[in-house]
């Protein structure tokens, strides 16, 4: 089976008597290494699709399973569990947490796994180096480039070794320099086998992706390889 | 959640704590008041029973002592330069309080006269005290060399005496007392006993048993030597007075009887003695009187105490609330990042015990200055019982329990989506 394999996955709002199909009926497979493109215009599911990948919420209907456990029937601290081994967030407004400093948010999901402070910093320190941030350990969020931020962002997504790597709109608060850096990063790790998964509100980000998935009010309008959507010339990079 | 996630959490508390200096300090202020007033409570209500609790051990708790007192009025004529003022209890008194009470065991009466000493050129100022075999009883007079006076010597007003230890040591430095001879004014005594050192004691209840240049010899041989008139010759003036008895030591025979042989002894004396020349004193009146005192502060300051602890746990509880509020998206990372409910719960737990805690120890030691401004502005005692210390930080504790739980559990309930999005 497939790395997340999601079967007729809803996720349905009520709001008063009316009902908000956020997401309706999903099909998907995902493989273990694949880098997917989720594309799609505000409004239409990205975000919503991609918390249920990551086990941060749960489908209103359908199936989903990842790595082999149906998780739409795990309990809260089950899916924390998940979270913390198998799944790296990456989000827009990079979501560190202020009052820590580099090294310690890198940390953060380490601590969550109970790895004890010597290694977890050794670990902390590893990624950061990777990202090229080993000059700024000891800074707050507040004192770095909204690149910068997104490196740390994408460290402490990486530190727990996880599966899935998850980005929602990890771009779309950065200059088009900083984001071609980020997008390199992307491409390393999924040359390193990562399973990544970046949503985006812009088809030009989808050139780098395997898999380019279309959605539209909650349904998947399209879903092409790389080669298909290239064929298709539906967008000029 | 092992040791060093503990401490990790304590120590993210302590860092939000102090992102927040003035909230934080406001916020242990109620604490800091509650937490000092418990210790307070607990210190002078166990200052104010001590002295005399220790005063009814020192003096035992049936004892009543009577004493004279030189009334007022007569005080007045002083122009006259020599004339006789006579006052205070008698011998008809002790025979009518020892007769017509059951309650009461025995009654000791005290005559004293005071007289210079001369000893190897040197003046002593020296208390000789008259009184019957039973005071050694009542007053735990003990013989440390030699022995206390006995029945013959009263029968037979032999002119013994027995030193208390501090006159033995001034007269007689070096040589043992006994069988030595003191000469009180004109009368010669011999020492039969010293008594042994007795332990100073509170100012109250003093009595012919506290005075360190004493000696103690028959009433009758007292009586005998020096009659009952006492002359005081003072450079311009000689004081001629005449009493019988100086003071009185009475036991009752239980220490439920005590308080009534005490009413009765003050009834039967306002009658025969209009003048007020006399006093009563009754060490465990005193300890009642100092234990209501003790109860009123313990109940003004458990009052100061639950209020400011209410009032803290209360600004706690807001402050938890305003930071839980305000750490939304935090919560939503920590959720996405791997956190449980369990260790969102924890970690606000933990902020509050540390703010609550942090007040408790400052309280400690405002509960330790609190009882000393008290002394300084009444004549309330305090003593701060040692387990007060260790009781302040478990009730601070268990405020940052009660007032971080809700706010936690709020916290550890926020749906992670939903949080990540809070602005
Ligand atoms: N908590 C919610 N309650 C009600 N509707 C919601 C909630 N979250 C998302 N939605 C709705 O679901 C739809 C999809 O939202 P989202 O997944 O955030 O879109 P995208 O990320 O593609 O912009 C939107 O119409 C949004 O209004
Ligand atoms: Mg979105």
């Amino acid at each position: 089976m497939s790395l997340a394999y999601l079967r007729g996955v809803c996720r349905h709002y009520r709001m008063g008597n009316s009902v908000v199909r956020a997401l309706d009926g999903i099909d998907l497979d995902i493989e273990t290494g694949e880098y997917w493109a989720i594309q799609g215009r505000s409004g239409s599911g990205k975000s919503t699709l991609l918390n249920l990948l990551g086990c941060l919420d749960r489908p209103t209907a359908g199936t989903y399973v990842l790595d082999g456990v149906d998780v739409s029937a795990l309990s809260d601290d089950a899916l924390s569990h998940v979270r913390s081994r198998s799944i790296g967030f990456i989000f827009q407004s990079f979501n560190l947490i202020p009052q820590l400093t580099v090294e310690e948010n890198i940390e953060v999901p380490l601590f969550y796994q109970g790895v004890a402070p010597p290694e977890s910093r050794r670990r902390a320190r590893e990624l950061a180096a990777r990202v090229g941030l080993t000059e700024r350990l000891h800074h707050r969020p507040t004192e770095l480039s909204g690149g910068q931020q997104q490196r740390v962002a994408i460290a402490r997504a990486l530190v727990n070794d996880p599966a899935i790597v998850l980005a929602d709109e990890a771009t779309g608060n950065l200059d088009s320099a900083t984001e071609n850096e980020i997008l390199a990063v992307m491409d390393q790790l999924h040359g390193m086998g990562k399973t990544i998964i970046l949503v985006t509100h812009n088809a030009a980000l989808t050139r780098h992706a395997e898999k380019v998935m279309v959605l539209a009010d909650g349904r998947i309008e399209s879903l092409r390889t790389r080669a298909e959507a290239d064929a298709a010339g539906e967008e000029v990079p | 959640m092992n040791l060093f996630w503990i401490l990790r959490t304590i120590r993210l508390g302590m860092k939000n704590l102090l992102l927040h200096k003035l909230r934080s300090v406001l916020n242990m202020l109620g604490i800091l008041f509650g937490v000092g007033s418990v210790i307070a409570m607990l210190a002078i209500g166990e200052g104010a029973k001590w002295e005399a609790q220790e005063m009814v051990k020192r003096l035992g708790p049936t004892t009543i002592i009577l004493y004279s007192q030189k009334p007022v009025e007569v005080d007045e004529s002083t122009t006259s330069t020599s004339r006789m003022v006579e006052y205070g209890l008698t011998f008809l008194d002790m025979d009518r309080i020892a007769e017509t009470l059951p309650a009461v065991k025995v009654v000791v009466p005290v005559r004293k006269v005071s007289k210079e000493i001369w000893m190897r050129g040197v003046k002593y100022e020296a208390n000789l005290f008259g009184t019957i075999p039973r005071y050694a009883n009542v007053t735990n007079a003990q013989a440390v060399e030699g022995r206390w006076l006995a029945s013959l010597d009263f029968e037979h007003s032999r002119p013994v005496c027995v030193l208390t230890y501090e006159m033995a040591r001034q007269l007689f430095p070096i040589r043992s007392a006994l069988g030595e001879t003191v000469q009180f004014g004109d009368a010669v005594f011999t020492v039969v006993g010293v008594l042994e050192r007795r332990r100073g004691g509170s100012s109250k209840g003093k009595s012919s048993a506290d005075e360190p240049m004493g000696a103690y010899t028959p009433l009758s041989a007292l009586r005998e030597r020096f009659g009952d008139i006492n002359i005081r010759q003072t450079p311009g003036s000689t004081d001629i007075s005449r009493v019988e008895v100086h003071e009185a030591q009475i036991k009752a025979r239980e220490i439920d009887d005590v308080i009534a042989v005490a009413r009765n002894i003050r009834t039967m004396l306002e009658k025969t003695h209009e003048q007020g020349d006399y006093s009563v004193f009754v060490p465990l009146e005193e300890l009642r009187l100092a234990e209501a005192t003790a109860r009123i502060w313990t109940i003004v300051l458990a009052c100061v105490a639950g209020i400011s602890l209410l009032v803290g746990g209360i600004g706690v509880m807001n402050v938890m609330l305003a930071t839980v509020t305000e750490r939304t998206r935090e919560v939503g990372i920590r959720r996405a990042l791997g956190a449980t409910q369990q260790h969102i719960l924890s970690q606000f737990l933990v902020e509050s015990l540390v703010l609550t805690l942090a007040g408790g120890i400052l309280g400690v030691a405002f509960g330790y200055l609190l009882p000393e401004v008290v002394k300084f502005f009444t004549d309330v005692k305090a003593r701060t019982p040692l387990y007060a210390l260790f009781l302040a930080p478990g009730i601070s504790l268990l405020v940052g329990l009660l007032s971080g739980l809700y706010p936690a559990w709020k916290a550890a309930g926020m749906d992670p989506v939903e949080a990540l999005r809070h602005e």
